[in-house]
């Protein structure tokens, strides 16, 4: 196993593992928002000492989410040297935005929210607790124009001096912000985490009630929890029907590998499990309409003619097209000539498009792990409407006071805790696992955005992050339950 | 706006970023403290509390400048980060350990003790303000790596830049005149934690320890710096022709200092305001010691970020090969994305005044006895 292996095994680790903390800090920011308002509002104690006990949940989970961010950042430099330079200049700007306008409104506003409680007004409190859930969803906005840009990278022209993706003019920046792909991951993955935090107060609130214990508090708890899942799962369900069509336009490798569609065509059948389809879903969920064309996975290879009419090239076409490109530039770097700088240049741009094509070895080297992709797609979906049933169902249970009898219910809600991970989990394999080989889509492939660093450094600091990141786990889960068992400090009379 | 001015003005930014960040390692400085024999553990949790108030701006401030640097500079990101590969993961790792100390620190399920993550603390309070002197040092000696664009059409070795030695980073702990600078960070970052704490607590015996604490690490701060200074201004520097050829200057930096006589007075100022605040913490009653040492901090190592690359100097240089150094024009970004962020950066200011707004409500009570024994939401 070589470096471009433990790089890549390295940085999926730290983004999974990211990933497992952000979810519930954006889902439990606006459960502690709302709550923390209703107390201001209605000028009640028990929601203060409601919004007291999310928030101390809420402090430890987000701990850990900003130590593993910044190891995230870092990597992109250690570990993706090429990377970093090759599209610093497009992927480097959302994030020294992020860091301007989103993390030091969460740092300095978790500050106050944690410890202001009986230093600041209650309004300047309320508005702390609002802005450290507005900073982390600013920060998530920008992490995705970030990453978005690498799905699908718009306003960025190849300049052959300096070797580098780089920003094509200064209304391009607003080609890279509103990109489509990054508005919809934006919505998708901030409301993901909406349904994460909504199920997580909805699980711990069931726990409660099944050991009998603060009920009043679990019952107000689950109706504030419920009701921000619930929502957050209809905007999933929205950005997610947005996410495919854009999928289908931008990314149709990763489509035809999440459906394992082999060989495309018009009117596609959406697979649910293998030998169960929906005749025509497909090209209604990717095209919105009825008999448009998906190409699946040979059609990419061979070449196919997409739904505008274009000729798609086949990869190997690409391949050799890349090559000519790559050529071109070494040429262009290694001349001094006028004339031929200028022919080189000539050549590189009439290639230039699939000059990351050039570094591929074979073909198929363009096909994702088809089955990772294809069967986290689905325990995305089904997961994540189990957990909208159940959060449904929460809400009714809790409107209609009908809780104490449907003890199955609470034990299912628990059981959508972890399930709530696993979705997550397995919308990022989807996106991530579902564009290889491609850091930069189309442009720049694993193999080349690499550090020179051997195997074994990187594989030494693999493990290191691995012994860390379970100790940090185990010591959140400890800290988590026993939080939990303990419970808020909500007094008896009222509870 | 020309390409050179936003080029300058990111630099400026840069070591603006690399100021502030040097002044809030005051954190890291006070952590110090957890050590310290003659505090008791309830002394110990008022330092620990008043820098967990401060934290995660130290940490936001790191994050923002290797964000900053990355979209700024690429080059010296895919370059540096990629190759001193053991000097960022190790301040990676104090750092990451400090994120998460205050939060487990007193948890009884944190499964290493309260011993163990205050020590984690205390390690990065040595650590990181040692590396980043160390790293930013070698801004002035030199390090041994090559850049070559052309590299990526060769398939079998597409790296662009590449580290000279299998140390990757480690072997700055072998350029003395780095580790001058890291020593006397570590030291400063100790004063600054003390100036910050004496600040921040009302208890007699903490700021009497605080005091000690200032006068014991001056001396060696000021020697540790006054050699690195007067080095600095002796060796060989990385001049850069207008053509951006790289080439060996004698005195260089001396020579910097007096073409640019903003940058000296702006020397002058930091270096005289931080003594202000070590004279004011160490050796008289007042407590508004960090108030001059902390601007002061800001100042100097601005000052010394414009003399590693403003005035033709190659900021971050290669000692292997000198043409692959990195100087303000051949590692920045592009015109656009520097004229987009430039004017993101104008917020900058509002960033500031809420910071300094939330802070000044924060602090408008001194942490002391009385509220550390009422143990609610405390670290």
């Amino acid at each position: 196993m070589d470096v471009v292996f433990w790089s890549r095994i390295q940085f999926a680790m730290t983004a999974a593992y990211h990933w497992l903390f952000v979810p519930l800090t954006l889902g439990l920011a606006l459960v502690m928002a709302v709550m923390e308002t209703l107390y201001v509002v209605k000028k009640d104690e028990f929601w203060k000492k409601t919004a007291q006990f999310w928030m101390k949940l809420f402090a430890v989970n987000f701990a850990v989410g900003i130590a593993t961010g910044i190891i995230l950042e870092f990597e992109f430099g250690t570990n993706w040297s090429n990377y970093s330079w090759m599209v610093g200049d497009m992927f480097g700007a959302p994030l020294a935005i992020e860091g301007i306008l989103a993390f030091f409104m969460e740092a300095t506003f978790f500050a106050v929210m944690f410890f202001g409680w009986n230093k600041v007004s209650k309004k300047f409190h309320l508005a702390s607790t609002w802005l450290t859930g507005i900073g982390a969803t600013v920060s998530a906005y920008w992490i995705l124009v970030a990453n978005g840009w690498m799905q699908n990278p718009v306003g960025t022209t190849f300049n052959p001096d300096t070797v580098r993706s780089e920003m094509a003019s200064a209304a391009a920046f607003w080609e890279v912000i509103s990109n489509p792909v990054a508005v919809s991951k934006f919505c998708h993955s901030v409301t993901s985490g909406w349904v994460t935090g909504g199920i997580f107060v909805v699980g711990v609130s069931a726990w409660y009630l099944l050991r009998k214990r603060h009920a009043v508090f679990a019952k107000k708890s689950m109706l504030v929890g419920a009701i921000v899942g619930l929502v957050g799962s209809g905007a999933v369900m929205l950005s997610g029907d947005s996410s495919g069509i854009h999928a289908a336009e931008f990314q149709p490798m990763k489509l035809a590998a999440a459906e394992g569609l082999q060989d495309g065509g018009r009117g596609a059948a959406f697979t649910i499990v293998p030998g169960i389809k929906i005749p025509k879903m497909l090209s209604i969920l990717a095209t919105h309409d009825i008999n448009g064309y998906v190409p699946g996975i040979n059609d990419i290879l061979n070449g196919y003619t997409d739904n505008e009419g274009n000729e798609i090239p086949s990869v190997a076409e690409k391949m050799s097209m890349g090559r000519e490109a790559l050529a071109a530039l070494a040429w262009y770097r290694g001349t001094d000539d006028p004339s031929d700088k200028a022919e080189a240049r000539y050549a590189l741009e009439e290639n230039v498009q699939y000059m990351g094509y050039g570094h591929l070895e074979k073909p198929e080297d363009v096909v994702p792990p088809v089955g990772v992709v294809f069967w986290a797609f689905r325990f995305m979906i089904g997961f994540g409407m189990l957990i909208a049933l159940v959060l449904l169902l929460a809400l009714i249970g809790v409107w209609k006071d009908k809780l104490d009898k449907w003890q199955w219910l609470l034990w299912a809600a628990i059981i959508c805790i972890p399930l709530a991970y696993i979705t997550g989990q397995c919308g990022w394999i989807v996106a991530e696992v579902g564009r290889q080989p491609w850091t930069i889509q189309g442009l720049l492939p694993v193999n080349v955005a690499i550090s020179s660093l051997s195997a074994g450094a990187v594989q030494t600091t693999f493990f290191v992050f691995l012994a860390v990141f379970a100790l940090f786990l185990a010591i959140e889960i400890r800290i988590m339950i026993s939080a939990i068992r303990k419970g808020p400090e909500v007094e008896p009379e009222i509870d | 706006m020309s390409y050179t001015f936003l080029q300058n003005y990111w630099w400026f930014l840069i070591a603006l970023l690399g100021g502030l960040l040097v002044f809030l390692m005051f954190v890291q400085g006070a952590n110090l403290h957890l050590g310290n024999r003659a505090l008791n553990d309830a002394q110990k949790r008022m330092v620990l509390n008043s820098t967990g108030r401060k934290w995660e701006l130290t940490f936001t401030t790191l994050v923002t400048f290797g964000g900053a640097f990355f979209a700024s500079f690429p080059l010296f990101y895919s370059t540096s980060f990629g190759g001193a590969y053991w000097v960022w993961v190790l301040l990676l790792i104090s750092f990451v350990f400090q994120a998460v100390a205050y939060e487990f620190h007193n948890k009884k399920e944190n499964l290493l003790g309260v011993k163990g993550f205050r020590i984690a603390l205390m390690v990065n309070g040595l650590l990181a303000p040692f590396l980043v002197g160390t790293a930013v040092g070698t801004f002035f000696t030199g390090s041994d790596f090559t850049v070559n664009k052309v590299a990526i059409t060769d398939p079998s070795a597409p790296v662009i830049s590449t580290w000279g030695n299998g140390w990757h980073g480690l072997e700055a702990l072998g350029q003395y005149h780095a580790v001058l600078l890291g020593c006397t960070l570590m030291f400063l970052a100790a004063i600054l934690g003390s100036l910050y704490i004496l600040n921040n607590v009302e208890d007699d015996h903490v700021k009497a320890q605080m005091r000690r604490s200032i006068k014991v690490s001056t001396l060696p701060f000021l020697c540790f710096f006054l050699v690195w200074a007067v080095l600095l201004m002796l060796v060989r520097g990385y001049a850069v022709a207008e053509d951006g050829t790289v080439s060996l200057e004698p005195f260089k930096y001396w020579h910097n200092l007096l073409q640019m006589p903003a940058v000296l007075v702006m020397l002058l100022a930091g270096v005289v305001l931080v003594l202000i605040g070590l004279w004011k913490g160490g050796f008289t009653e007042s407590r508004k010691g960090i108030w001059f040492a902390g601007p002061g901090t800001v100042l100097v190592v601005m000052s010394v970020f414009f003399l590693a690359g403003y005035n033709n100097t190659a900021y971050y240089p290669s000692s292997t090969d000198l043409q692959s150094s990195l100087t303000l024009a051949n590692s920045s970004s592009s015109y656009f994305t520097l004229k987009v962020m430039s004017w993101v950066s104008l917020l900058i200011p509002f960033v500031v005044a809420y910071i300094a707004y939330a802070w000044h409500a924060m602090d408008r009570k001194k942490i002391d006895a009385e509220e550390i024994g009422q143990g609610k939401d405390l670290y």
